[in-house]
């Protein structure tokens, strides 16, 4: 003698708590503000990088990994949007987090990026930005201030980060 | 905040007016509350595309048998990945279950799945289907299982609920009984350090409906000559309830290597508890081989229903002679070797890894002997223990998308 | 009346968690580059890993808690 499945009333109460609890979910992009921590770095151009050396160009600080898939997955878009907008006074400082720089370096032989690449193998730099997810990206304008935060990534970030720069880039 | 507790107020109402088990409801309610409270706006990633194509192969306990495995993942766009499998289980000897009654046994077993994972910021929802079929048994089973990641994605959350549908039939007759099942699982990870992470599971399965074999039968010592016995068909209880639950630590080591313990409890309403241990080893060279070594334990006392040779026919309300009851125990030692070729040499191929996984399997029986030994001449119950050793390989190939 | 228990105790771990909700996580996010090393998977092998867990299945009388997942970069 079968015991009949309670299925539809599973299945509605599981569509309700989906779609409910989906409301509750914030977006990707967030807005910033305030005057964005200077700091100085190695980078991969054999001379360190100071942020307030930049002042006046729009910058997009990107906190990546080797080990961290989305990080690699966005670098060549990233290479793109750097490409493109470059001359009208932007640029992106990529802080590579790994403990291990050689990690890095071995990634960006295969996928070569054009932008400054910078080295936090202490985490210094993250700690001071309180990076709580991976990849991050701050884009700071040209006056030093942050202004967009962005934390993971997924495909069709790429184009939040364009609408951002467009706009920065135009103050 | 008051938003987060309307939510969960409406749900826990709403719910509350469905027929659903206590267990769905906290289900949803432990779902809805860990969606709307911890928020973070980090989520997981989806599976990463794959084939997956492995020969398996058992020799052991006079049986053989081995086949093709193969899991293949794609995803769709960036929140749905499919996936599916194909498994066969060609069967080319006999075990000594067959060898004893003479019965017949399944030549091939095939097994197919289809399944799809769905990632909604935060949480993942998995659901599939698989149909396993050979000549005289059909299973069909679905699961929907949800995974969580908080506490910044140190820890994940995952339940899972399975349903099951077996078709118990015997070769060359009309006999069919049906099996029902129903599985619970929660699972919890957490990381601990940089350098360690735990797990702990827990599953429930509940059993209903022809349990036995049909063509297993236990003994009893014939009445007319106690040095020999008579046969007749088992007798199960209808129902079965199991909880097993384990925990697992791994911990990467300063040269680059990780070592994994684990330890599971089971037990069940049939009498058996079961202790298992393992330790697996794992030691890379560069970034192309892997090198792995494990050892297993494993020891379970038997069912309440459960004798080698029973005094009489009828002697309980429920007979059985399946070794997989008796008190035992079984030893692995494995190894394995792993070659990795990564980003570049194949076009559109991000990983490329070939495996070769050998297992030594040991199993000893405290209360089940082998009635063939002597040739069958030896007085009823004095046979010697069986034990059997067995050679499982795994052989693999996968690709990486 | 089981049902009710269970709500209960449900809505006060509700409670306590959203007091939780504070914790900040011990291991940042870019501290996770041992989690992240394919060695420290819970799930190396794939169809492999599952084939092993049905031959024990088919021998032995112990099913379930075989296996799980996390740790990982904790990318996204």
């Amino acid at each position: 003698m079968k015991k009949s499945i309670k299925s539809n009333s599973i299945l509605r109460n599981f569509v309700m708590t989906v779609l409910i609890s989906s409301m509750a979910f914030m977006t990707q992009a967030k807005e910033l503000s305030g005057a964005a921590p200077d700091f100085t770095l190695k980078s991969n151009q054999g001379k360190n990088i100071r942020l307030q050396d930049l002042r006046g160009q729009v910058v997009m600080l990107n906190f990546w990994a080797s080990w961290c898939g989305p990080c690699r997955q966005e670098m060549p878009l990233m290479d793109a949007l750097y490409k493109k907008y470059e001359k009208l006074g932007f640029t992106i400082l990529a802080v590579n987090v790994d403990e291990d720089s050689a990690d890095a370096d071995g990634f960006l032989k295969s996928v070569p990026v054009t932008f400054p690449v910078l080295y936090d193998n202490d985490s210094k730099v993250s700690e001071i930005y309180a990076v709580d997810a991976m990849p991050t990206t701050v884009m700071i304008d040209r006056d030093g201030n942050k202004r967009f935060l962005h934390r993971g990534y997924k495909e069709g970030y790429e184009i939040e980060y364009e609408k951002q720069v467009k706009k920065l880039v135009r103050e | 905040m008051v938003r987060e507790v309307v939510v969960v107020v409406t749900n826990l109402l709403a719910i509350n007016a469905t027929n659903s088990t206590p267990f769905f409801k906290a289900f949803f309610v432990l779902l809805i509350t860990v969606n709307s409270i911890l928020m973070s706006a980090v989520a997981g990633t989806l599976p990463v595309d794959s084939v997956d194509i492995l020969y398996h192969r058992f020799d052991g306990g006079g049986m053989e048998i081995d086949g093709p495995f193969i899991l293949v993942r794609k995803s769709i766009g960036t929140q749905v990945s499919v996936n599916g499998h194909y498994y066969i289980d060609s069967v080319s000897a006999a075990s000594i279950d067959v060898v004893a009654n003479a019965s017949e046994y399944t030549e091939e077993r095939t097994e197919v799945s289809a399944g799809v994972d769905f990632l909604h910021e935060k949480t993942m929802i998995s659901t599939g289907y698989t149909n396993s079929e050979e000549n005289d048994f059909v299973a069909n089973s679905v699961f929907l299982s949800i995974g969580q990641d908080f506490f910044g994605d140190l820890t994940k959350l995952t339940m899972g609920y399975a349903r099951g549908w077996d078709e118990v039939g015997k070769i060359e007759s009309d006999f069919s009984e049906d099996v029902d099942r129903q599985i619970y699982k929660l699972g919890v990870s957490q990381v601990l350090t940089k350098n360690a992470l735990m797990g702990l599971d827990i599953e429930t399965i509940s059993d209903e409906g022809y349990l036995n074999n049909p063509y297993r039968s236990y003994r009893y010592f014939d009445p007319a000559d106690s040095t020999k016995f008579l046969t007749s068909v088992e007798v199960y209880p209808e129902t079965r309830t199991s909880t097993a639950v384990a925990v697992r630590g791994l911990y990467y080591l300063p040269y680059r290597a990780s070592i994994k313990g684990e330890y599971r409890y089971f037990s069940d309403s049939w009498g058996i508890d079961a202790h298992t241990y393992e330790v697996l080893y794992v030691h890379p060279f560069g970034r192309q081989w892997t090198l792995e070594g494990r050892v297993r334990h494993y020891s379970q006392s038997s069912a309440d229903f459960y004798s080698d040779i029973f005094t009489h026919e009828g002697a309980n309300d429920f007979l059985a002679r399946d070794k997989e009851l008796s008190t035992l125990t079984g030893m692995t030692y494995g190894g394995g070797v792993t070659y990795e070729i990564g980003q570049g040499v194949i076009p559109h191929v991000n990983k490329l890894k070939l495996t070769l996984l050998v297992d030594y399997l040991k199993y000893e029986y405290d209360d089940f002997r082998d009635v063939t030994a002597g040739g069958g001449l030896l007085p009823a119950g004095t046979e010697p223990l069986y034990e059997f050793d067995a050679w499982v390989t795994r052989a693999s190939i996968t690709f990486e998308y | 009346m089981k049902t009710h228990l269970i709500i209960g105790l449900l809505l006060l771990s509700l409670v306590v968690m959203s007091g939780c909700s504070g914790i900040k996580p011990w291991v940042k996010p870019y501290e996770r580059n041992n989690l992240a090393d394919p060695i420290m998977s819970l799930d190396r092998h794939g169809a492999a890993g599952s084939y092993i867990h049905h031959v024990y299945q088919a021998r032995e009388g112990a099913r379930g808690a075989e296996g799980g997942a996390g740790g990982g970069c904790g990318c996204n």
